[in-house]
């Protein structure tokens, strides 16, 4: 039997550090589709799971996959896809049952530039708001987005845990530079944190399946075949998991769904701020465009210019308080990002004109040059005076 | 289902039950039970349905068609061992 | 002679008698909503007879369904039951048996579900001979959503969308299963119900993808449309023109207007199941 964490320094690029951090969490199905930049992680995991006696699967399509991995789940695995664009937007309707069943699982989006097949080999970031918004109906997503290969790896250990903890699929929204980008990872298994399957506590007959615990989230999960009888339905559905068409069962359900990402926000939203002690302005920013706007942020800091950056590495649930903290001390905020302006929206909703909001936005197919970030920064600070 | 009332007849090899309440009156059982053992009855049942009736218990071989064709889990039988048969009897 | 003047024999009167099967029923969920007529109570219940004469339970089987009338038969069983999007059953089912080999996972769903928008799932997991059992109800229509035509739809019937009578040739179910690949085909009317029963102890009794077909009235939607009567009318038809045929080429079981109903035991050939190959060639090859 192969070793699922692979302790040791290594160089890699951050798709393999995804399925190698699959790996290490205990994931013991994949099930995808090919799609460029994200093809990387399936070719390594088909490798990896047999040695650790996991089962990997190509599907026939990326509904399929998404399908495949919850239905695992239930199975009592660690599941877990990963696509792109296009295949993201193939996976929402089953996002949304992973969501309503409340089923823990791992999806990432290599993301890659769009709309339709876009860009295949080059970077995008437009796929945030989908992350969001993307399935129909009202629901809470946590998504978290790796700057660097060593990130790739970290974060799909914690998005498989966050998913045990919160019951329901977590998105890792990389990119296609991160993605393929090779970097030093390093893995220590001292570092490494699993967070296993809860059981339930009560038995068959006192067990109920969507009870939900202090935190909002239903205590323990039973697998298929462990004497529970579970019914799981997409259907909105009372805390025995019967399906009840009603507007009060629906209240209930579809509320506690948003309310246990929510009300637990302060323990999931993660960021990292750097040089934001007194700082002017702020790039808010994630993915890699943090990594962009880290040198535009010293090529200001050069010119005496006190900026600093604030990375989100979760970006859903969004990190209101912090931004709108930070937003009372700052002459402006940046928003650099590969799309036309997405994660923009959510900081000027938050900061409401208490501070200058300004997107630096990107079409798709390249990263920011940092020197169009410092522009903008210049602008800000121009405009704040 | 539990509590509504059973009806319950001897047959020649064991009985055989009707909950006439569960039954949406289809008539499955009734047009291709091999035996006619059964006939629409007259009174509806509390959903508005006539549910079927034992005409002829005697007839009837427990071949369990009606049970398996039944959508409602209405009807059913139960064989008893030839021994037990002897004892039962009927009241028609 | 009218039944109230002859000598009727006179039932006991009992109460807290409990079907035989109630235990594979959720009955805190019965009565179900299938309408009078319909033939979807009788393949719960062949399943049910089914998994009492092979001593199944929770422990050894769960059952997954699509959307539709059929689908909501998940919800019925007192099982480990999963009720997932329209047409994704089989993808759903495929992860759950490779993460319970040793468990019996079996997907029960319509014709709309499982051969429409489900269709490039079930031609996938039949090729690769997923251990799975996929019971469909064929009423060839969409009953739960009103009425339309699907893709077994007769050619020249009606449906709500296909007001002039269907023209669009439809599947062969058990052709198309045989060909994909599963390991055992049967196909067989709600009214042969000794023998659905039957065909769905042998398909679970299957290793990989086994498939039986039941085609079964749809009185309301179906059956009205099509003046075919009710129910019972649509069973006696059954009666009338469904022809044994074990072992015959499943190419000439295609159903239309004046062809009979060819039914039987189509293919039951075992194959390695996918997870068979995978431990052989992949884990056991490499010594994993």
């Amino acid at each position: 039997m192969g070793k699922r964490i692979l302790a040791g320094t290594h160089f890699m690029n951050g798709d393999e550090a995804c399925a190698e951090g699959a790996v290490a969490a205990g994931c013991s199905l994949f099930a995808g589709y090919p799609i460029t930049p994200q093809s990387e992680i399936a070719e390594r995991i088909s490798v990896r799971l047999p040695q650790v006696g996991g089962v990997f699967i190509q599907m026939e399509d990326e509904i399929s996959s998404l399908a495949a991995v919850l239905g695992g789940a239930w199975g009592g695995a660690k599941a877990m896809t990963a696509t792109s664009g296009p295949g993201f937007s193939l996976m929402m309707e089953n996002l949304g049952l992973g969501l309503m069943t409340e089923t823990p699982c791992v999806l990432i989006n290599i993301q890659r530039g769009g709309p339709s097949t876009g860009l295949p080999t080059l970077v995008g970031q437009g796929d945030m708001m989908q992350a969001r918004w993307g399935s129909h109906g009202d629901y809470a997503v946590i998504a978290l987005c790796p700057s660097s290969p060593q990130e790739s790896f970290e974060l799909t250990v914690d998005a498989f845990n966050l998913a045990e903890i919160y019951r329901l699929p977590v998105l890792v929204m990389s990119d296609e530079v991160v993605g393929h980008m090779y970097e030093r990872v390093d893995i220590d298994p001292d570092k490494i944190k699993i967070v296993e399957r809860k059981k339930p506590s009560l038995p068959p007959g006192e067990f109920l399946l969507y009870k939900p615990g202090p935190n909002l989230v239903p205590e323990g999960m039973p697998s298929f075949g462990d004497g529970y009888k579970v019914h799981v339905t997409g259907l909105t559905h009372d805390e025995r998991g019967y399906p009840i068409i009603d507007a009060a069962t629906q209240h209930q359900n579809v509320v506690r769904l948003r309310d246990k990402i929510y009300k637990n926000i302060d323990d999931i939203v993660r960021v990292e701020e750097t040089a934001t002690e007194d700082a002017d302005v702020v790039i808010v920013t994630y993915g890699i465009s943090a990594r962009t706007s880290l040198g535009a942020l010293n090529m200001a800091r050069d010119k005496g210019l006190k900026v600093g950056m604030l990375r989100l590495i979760t970006v859903w649930p969004f990190p209101e308080a912090i931004v709108k903290a930070m937003a009372q001390r700052v002459a402006g905020f940046v928003v650099p990002e590969i799309n036309l302006g997405q994660i923009v929206l959510e900081v000027d909703r938050v900061v409401r004109g208490d501070t200058i909001v300004r997107s630096v936005p990107h079409a798709g197919g390249d990263i920011h040059d940092p020197r169009v970030i410092l522009e903008a920064i210049e602008e800000v600070l121009a405009h704040a005076s | 289902m539990a509590t509504a009332v059973t009806k319950r007849w001897k047959t020649k090899l064991g009985f055989l039950f009707i909950q006439e309440d569960e039954c949406k009156g289809c008539n499955f059982c009734i047009e291709f039970c091999p035996k006619k053992v059964l006939e629409r009855s007259e009174q509806f049942n509390a959903k508005g349905y006539y549910p079927p009736i034992v005409i002829d218990a005697e007839a009837c071989v427990n071949c369990t068609f009606c049970e398996l064709v039944c959508p409602d889990f209405a009807i059913w039988s139960e064989k008893l061992s030839p021994e037990t048969v002897r004892e039962g009897d009927n009241h028609g | 002679m009218p039944a109230k003047s002859r000598a009727l024999p006179t039932p006991d009167l009992l109460t807290d008698v409990r079907h035989p099967m109630e235990k594979y029923l959720r009955m805190d969920r019965l009565p179900h909503i299938w309408c009078s007529g319909c033939g979807l109570g009788t393949a719960l219940s062949c399943f049910t007879y089914a998994l009492d004469e092979l001593g199944l339970t929770d422990a050894d089987l769960g059952v997954v369904s699509g959307i539709g009338c059929t689908g909501r038969a998940a919800g019925y069983l007192n099982l480990d039951s999963y009720h997932t999007t329209h047409g994704r059953a089989i993808a759903f089912a495929t992860g759950l048996a490779l993460a319970r080999p040793e468990k019996k996972v079996v997907v029960i769903s319509g014709d709309g579900d499982l051969f429409a928008i489900g269709g490039n799932h079930f031609i996938h997991a039949a090729r690769r001979n997923i251990n799975m059992t996929v019971l469909c109800v064929n009423n060839f229509n969409y009953g739960m959503t009103g009425g339309q035509f699907g893709p077994t739809t007769p050619i020249g019937q009606k449906g709500t969308t296909a007001p002039y009578g269907n023209f669009e040739n439809p599947f062969n179910l058990p052709y198309l299963a045989a060909s994909s690949g599963a390991v055992y085909v049967a196909r067989w009317t709600s009214l042969d119900a000794r023998r659905v029963k039957e065909a769905m102890m042998e398909a679970i009794q299957r290793p990989g993808f086994s498939f039986v077909e039941i085609i079964s009235p749809c009185p309301t939607n179906y059956g009205r449309r099509n003046r075919i009567g009710d129910g019972l009318d649509e069973l006696r038809y059954y009666q009338e023109n469904t022809v044994i045929r074990h072992g015959s080429d499943p190419k000439h079981a295609d159903l239309g207007p004046g062809k009979e109903i060819t039914v039987g035991c189509f293919v039951d050939e075992p194959r390695p199941t996918y997870l068979e190959l995978y431990n052989e060639l992949v884990v056991k090859k490499n010594q994993f």
